[in-house]
């Protein structure tokens, strides 16, 4: 399926970009996870959550075509 | 809380509005908030709040003023540069509303007092920069069941939201866990563009005027994030984990003796850092911008005749902490390296430093 995957933070620096389109043969988060990570090696050390659709989604979460999909690092700074 | 002439006449923007109005006027009055951190969301935070009027502000920051932090931290002066920052926080905001009841507390926020101190408040601001300090006082606002201002940064980008906002989601409901140790840095690490503490302060800002005016929406359950480099916002909705919530208020969670360092990894973190005389050397030969703290006697030879150099004997540390720089390396050195690294690990566990470097061979051999 065809996803839209948004960078935040840490991981729009591990990707390289804020944006793009994401093919995956996944469904679940967990695999889309690892899909992500084998693309882009560098977000294994990173710490983040997932949204799927602006709800940020356990790993059990069952993805649609489609779905906008935002990678949101925990920020310490202030 | 009712209000004088002056004040009426002081607030009249606030008060023609429907949404405010007198009554609304009287409730800032009335109103009590905690803001923690002077730093650069703090700064605008407590602007606002105390240009607003809300009745009574505390701050409670230990740190001291940097010539760092007046890129972005936009209460204080050349001046204040030395200053604990709660103080001339203070010192600046008075003259901007004397109608204000400003507490100033310059301890650091531990585990023994913040859930009094937080009673003595309506809603908890964190403007922090750390995530053992935003564990920390996460956990005390849903232990004392108060409403948290959220807000951080990273370079260009911030976040905000409302936490345990009338049984709302937790931080630890977005994130149980925290980060891997050194995986996240801070602004002092990495840098922030100046403007972005004042976007998302402000925000924070406008959401506690919001609670205690019980008007519009509270970004209750949902996270705003903010890009300053494309003006791009994204709202996200954050689901209330009620295992999380009562993991915090069961009888089994000790707050007060909980190490939220510990809980954090800061103690875990690579061993400490070192460098030689000769990497020394060349620091000063690229003109690197940097501290060195000599914890020996004043008598001890040979000397390193520089102008960042700062004395400040092992014995003395204790009361000199405020000269030691926590945003520049700082090389500690001694004579062989030992004291120097003493002195370092009281530093990182006892005040937080995370920016110190031994000169592990010591200076005994400095020509």
């Amino acid at each position: 399926m065809t996803l839209t995957i948004k960078y935040f933070g840490m991981t729009a620096e591990a990707s390289g970009k804020t944006e793009e389109s994401f093919r995956s043969n996944y469904s679940s988060i967990a695999e889309l996870q690892k899909d992500i990570i084998n693309k882009y090696p560098k977000l294994e050390k990173i710490s983040f959550k997932i949204a799927a659709n602006q709800t940020i989604v356990n790993d059990d979460y069952l993805l649609s075509e489609n779905e906008e999909i935002a990678l949101l690092p925990p920020f310490a700074g202030g | 809380m009712k209000l004088n002439d002056q004040e009426k006449n002081r607030y009249s923007r606030h008060i023609s509005l429907k949404e405010v109005g007198l009554y609304g006027q009287e409730k800032l009055k009335a109103a009590k908030v905690l803001v923690i951190g002077a730093g650069g969301l703090g700064c605008p935070v407590l602007q606002y709040l105390t240009a607003a009027g809300i009745g009574t502000i505390g701050i409670i920051d230990f740190d001291t003023v940097d010539e760092t932090n007046l890129q972005r931290q936009i209460l204080f002066t050349v001046n204040d540069i030395g200053s604990n920052k709660a103080t001339a926080a203070e010192k600046r905001l008075i003259q901007l509303n004397p109608n204000v009841n400003f507490n100033v507390y310059t301890d650091k926020l531990t585990t023994k007092n913040a859930l009094s101190l937080f009673n003595d408040y309506d809603v908890i601001v964190d403007g922090t920069d750390n995530f053992s300090t935003r564990y920390l006082i996460n956990d005390a606002s849903v232990i004392t069941n108060k409403p948290l201002v959220y807000g951080a940064i990273y370079k260009f980008e911030g976040q905000v939201t409302v936490f345990n906002y009338k049984n709302g989601p937790s931080y630890r409901c977005l994130f149980p866990e925290p980060p891997k140790a050194g995986s996240v840095p801070n602004c002092s690490d990495v840098g922030v563009i100046g403007v972005l503490p004042g976007l998302i302060g402000t925000q924070q800002a406008n959401e506690v005027l919001k609670l205690i005016l019980e008007i519009g929406n509270p970004l209750s359950g949902k996270m705003l994030t903010y890009n300053a480099l494309d003006s791009s916002s994204l709202t996200l909705n954050v689901p209330k984990s009620e295992e999380e919530i009562a993991k915090i208020k069961s009888d089994n969670f000790s707050f007060e003796t909980m190490d939220y360092d510990f809980f954090c990894d800061l103690l875990k973190q690579e061993k400490m850092k070192e460098i030689s005389i000769e990497g020394l050397k060349q620091w000063y030969e690229e003109s690197k911008d940097f501290k060195v703290i000599d914890v020996r006697s004043d008598w001890e030879l040979p000397r390193i005749n520089k102008e960042n150099v700062v004395v400040i004997p092992l014995d003395e540390l204790q009361n000199g902490i405020l000269k030691i720089s926590k945003s520049k390396d700082v090389v500690v050195i001694c004579q062989h390296g030992v004291r120097s690294k003493f002195a370092i690990e009281v530093l990182e566990r006892e005040y937080n430093f995370i920016n110190l470097i031994n000169l592990s061979e010591g200076a005994a051999n400095w020509k």
